[in-house]
């Protein structure tokens, strides 16, 4: 599987989740990795080009910090922008048919600070449904988010681990070794960290 | 000396220098040991065509040229900051080394007096051969280049207590009769002071220099400048440094520590780099003729009377100042990779040291054949300084080279000065400006001495010269900057800058100033990426605001003048390859003023379109899904 990451970081030279995740991914081949904000300091997205590198991938992953329960601002105007009518959706729009689309996110909050009695009063998958239904919308599969939990309070240790996990998991999508049917299962791609992917996965 | 002979002797060193120097070059050697070669070959050993010792006392004077360069590129602040590495580093290093020659000549039966004499003489390292060595790998900036270079200034420093102290070690009885600076050629006006009257004038002639570079010189040199005569300032700049020489070798101090003062005082001032560029050339013939008379100067009859006893010695000189000076980068925090580069630059004998083993002599401290003895033995580490590093650079840094972490993004420059901007004017100070405001250093060179007199006064650190002479990009530091922006005003000087900075320097990053759409074809087809049309940016914001006072909404203006922008530059970059045929130019000019037309047309049409279909009111399968 090919796979896109869009990476979505204002400050990205401050950011500390975000170039981790970035590091151990960048050179991997058959990942390809879009800096929005490197590339479009002005907004003025190329919308053809974005398309080809949509057409040519099979795994799309929106990689951003969790902003106000959402993504930063270029990734809504990159959605409003590329995803156009009769491309990615509506009756003659099928340029994204069958492949995936993932969100991998940072939050500054805790796990148990997302869900109906933490502060934020909702999982995260459920502030992302508008991203899981752009996905449905375009007739792609949405797979289950990956997330690091309190970005700014991680050991270096324990960032390491999540940066690794998340090579795991890609490399693993882009070799096939993990099937995308199997990983829709969890309610987060972290869960299944251990059992699909990970340093304690078996080899089937 | 008759011009017939001033002309053979040219003629001899001319030639040598032509041949081997190349030579040793493309071999890898560096071409110090290039000019050693020579000198040893037309030496008086080999081809018997010149002694060496006459041309020698004149080719210091290119080491004294040589610290005045430095000088220029050391501005006071910077000095400071390395006081530590000077004082710290270069201190450990001297008494150090200066302990455990000693401690060696009194195993091999010297006297504590001249073994004394030959420790202190013998910690020296050759400025001439370290510095040129190391500008010529590029390697003046890396931590092991800074700190042999703060050692190498300690050093020259303490050449003055020695000269001072050489004469206390003689054997009493002859102390009355001898005179401090009997060995120096020229003769100082106040040997015969007293040294109470003596240290002001030492004093006062420094502080004198300090002044005159802070004061005197600028607004000399500003005279200077504004005949736009370049032999002149030429001349005024060979003035400098020989006046500070003659000066220094009047009150019986080292001229090369005068001309590196006056050089950081001049560090500041906007004439550094034209200064830099005027001396290069005569200190670099200087200096080659310097290293020739080093090779010259190798007394191979005495080496070949006892070559096991001065290879021993060349051996040991080495060993006892790689190991001094590997142990001192460790404690001073180098990495094993750059502490023994350190070492390897500055393991040989110093140039000063010929002169000191005379003094010494004259002095009685040492007997003449163990001084000429010596003096082999700093001849030949000398000549082993470039083989060393060959040495480690296939033996050591091969090995120790880690593999290099690359880095996942561009770290923003903090070298000094990352970036060089050419031309100063209203378009460029912009640019500089904003670089500024962002802590990022640069060099400005600027060609009009009463702009740069403004711009001085409003605190710009600004420099004299035309950039389209590659010496003059080079003096600015285009060796190690990263861009350079050429915002100058004159359309053809633009087009040579840009050509010379591509011919010379090729890794530079080039933006350059295009005064209008036939100008930037025209950089464009030379090869410059980013060209700046400019008034593009300006008229086009005034373009847009204008759309936006004609009742377009802010937001569509905004996007019609983004989308107006990418396609006018990608049609200039389709017809920069038509320049020369007028016809096609003129159609591809329709054409493409057509197309524009046309993008904006959908833009506009496909905006209604746009919102009610695709966002605000989704069409009917939408409906029928949602």
């Amino acid at each position: 599987m090919k796979i896109l990451v869009l990476a979505a970081h204002p400050t990205l030279e401050a950011s500390v989740v975000c170039r981790k995740l970035l590091a151990g991914i960048r050179r991997e081949a058959g990942i390809s990795v879009v800096d929005l904000y490197e590339r479009y300091p002005d907004f003025n997205i190329d919308v053809a080009a974005e398309q080809k590198r949509l057409e040519a991938a099979d795994l799309i992953i929106f990689q951003h910090p969790f902003y106000w329960y959402s993504t930063p601002a270029i990734l809504k105007e990159w959605t409003d922008l590329v995803l156009e009518h009769g491309w990615a959706y509506g009756r003659t729009g099928k340029a994204l048919e069958g492949k995936f689309l993932m969100n991998a996110l940072s939050t500054g909050g805790s796990a148990d600070a997302y869900g109906e009695t933490g502060k934020n009063r909702f999982t995260v998958p459920e502030f992302l449904a508008p991203i899981a239904q752009t996905a449905s919308l375009c007739k792609m599969s949405y797979l289950p988010p990956f997330v690091v939990f309190e970005g700014r309070r991680l050991e270096w240790a324990q960032l390491a681990e999540s940066a690794g996990l998340y090579k795991d998991l890609l490399t693993g999508l882009r070799d096939d070794r993990i099937d995308p049917r199997a990983l829709a299962r969890y309610r987060l791609a972290n869960n299944a960290a251990g059992k699909l992917y990970g340093v304690e996965a078996k080899p089937a | 000396m008759t011009l017939h002979d001033f002309l053979f002797g040219a003629f001899i060193y001319l030639t040598a220098a032509a041949i081997s120097v190349p030579v040793a070059k493309r071999l890898g050697l560096g071409s110090v040991l290039g000019y050693l070669i020579a000198g040893i070959l037309i030496g008086p050993y080999v081809l018997g065509l010149t002694s060496g010792d006459d041309v020698l006392h004149f080719a210091e004077f290119g080491v004294v040229m040589m610290l005045f360069i430095i000088g220029l590129e050391l501005r006071p602040s910077l000095l400071w900051m390395m006081r530590q590495s000077i004082l710290g580093l270069g201190g450990m290093q001297v008494v150090l080394t200066a302990f455990f020659i000693f401690a060696a000549g009194l195993s091999f039966s010297l006297n504590w007096r001249e073994a004394l004499a030959v420790g202190l003489i013998l910690s020296l390292s050759s400025t001439a051969i370290v510095l040129q060595t190391l500008r010529e790998r590029g390697v003046m900036r890396s931590e092991p280049g800074q700190n042999a270079f703060s050692v190498l200034l300690f050093q020259d420093i303490s050449v003055i207590p020695m000269l001072a102290m050489l004469p206390l070690l003689t054997v009493p009885d002859f102390w009355m009769g001898i005179n401090i600076n009997e060995a120096n050629a020229s003769h100082s006006m106040i040997d015969n002071l007293p040294a109470w009257q003596r240290a002001p004038l030492v004093l006062g002639a420094l502080v004198s220099i300090i002044v005159a570079g802070r004061y005197v010189l600028r607004p000399a040199f500003r005279y200077i400048a504004e005949s736009r005569i370049r032999e002149a300032f030429t001349a005024a700049a060979l003035l400098i440094v020989v006046a500070i020489a003659l000066l220094m070798e009047t009150v019986g101090l080292s001229p090369a520590l005068g001309t590196f003062v006056a050089g950081v005082m001049l560090a500041d001032s906007e004439y550094r780099v034209e200064l830099e560029m005027d001396i290069e050339p005569f200190k670099g013939l200087l200096l080659g003729l310097f290293f020739m008379s080093v090779g010259a100067s190798v007394n191979f009859a005495l080496i070949a009377a006892d070559p096991l006893l001065i290879a021993g010695l060349v051996v040991g000189l080495i060993v006892i100042k790689l190991f001094v000076l590997y142990l001192l980068g460790r404690v001073f925090r180098m990495q094993v990779n750059s502490s023994l580069m350190f070492a390897c630059f500055l393991a040989q004998g110093s140039e000063f040291a010929f002169v000191l083993f005379s003094f010494a002599t004259q002095n009685v401290v040492l007997t003449q054949e163990l001084a000429n003895k010596l003096i082999a033995v700093v001849a030949v580490s000398m000549a082993l300084t470039p083989l060393l590093l060959i040495a480690y650079d296939k033996l050591i840094a091969r090995r120790l080279q880690a593999a290099p972490e690359e880095p996942e993004y561009d770290e923003i420059e903090n070298g000094e000065t990352p970036a060089i901007i050419v031309g100063y004017g209203r378009f460029g100070m912009t640019v500089g400006r904003l670089l500024a405001a962002n802590g990022i250093g640069f060099t400005v060179l600027e060609h009009d001495p009463s702009q740069i007199e403004l711009l001085r006064k409003f605190g710009w650190s600004v420099y004299y010269g035309d950039a389209s002479r590659p010496d003059l990009l080079h003096a600015a530091g285009a060796e190690e900057a990263k861009l350079l922006v050429i915002a100058l005003d004159d359309r053809d000087q633009i087009l040579s800058v840009a050509d010379a900075a591509q011919k010379h320097f090729p890794h530079l990053k080039i933006f350059a100033r295009a005064y209008d759409r036939r100008h930037a074809f025209e950089l464009m087809n030379a090869g410059i990426e980013n060209v700046y049309r400019e008034t593009f940016g300006t008229s086009l914001e005034m373009g847009k605001d204008a759309l936006h006072a004609l009742g377009f909404r802010a937001y569509k203006a905004h996007r019609l003048a983004q989308k107006f922008r990418t396609h006018d530059e990608q049609s200039l970059r389709e017809m920069a390859k038509l320049i020369d045929d007028e016809e096609a130019l003129i159609t591809e000019t329709h054409k493409a003023q057509e197309l524009a037309e046309r993008l904006m047309r959908e833009d506009r049409q496909s905006a209604p379109d746009m919102d009610d279909t695709d966002w605000k009111a989704p069409p009917p399968e939408l409906r029928e899904r949602g």
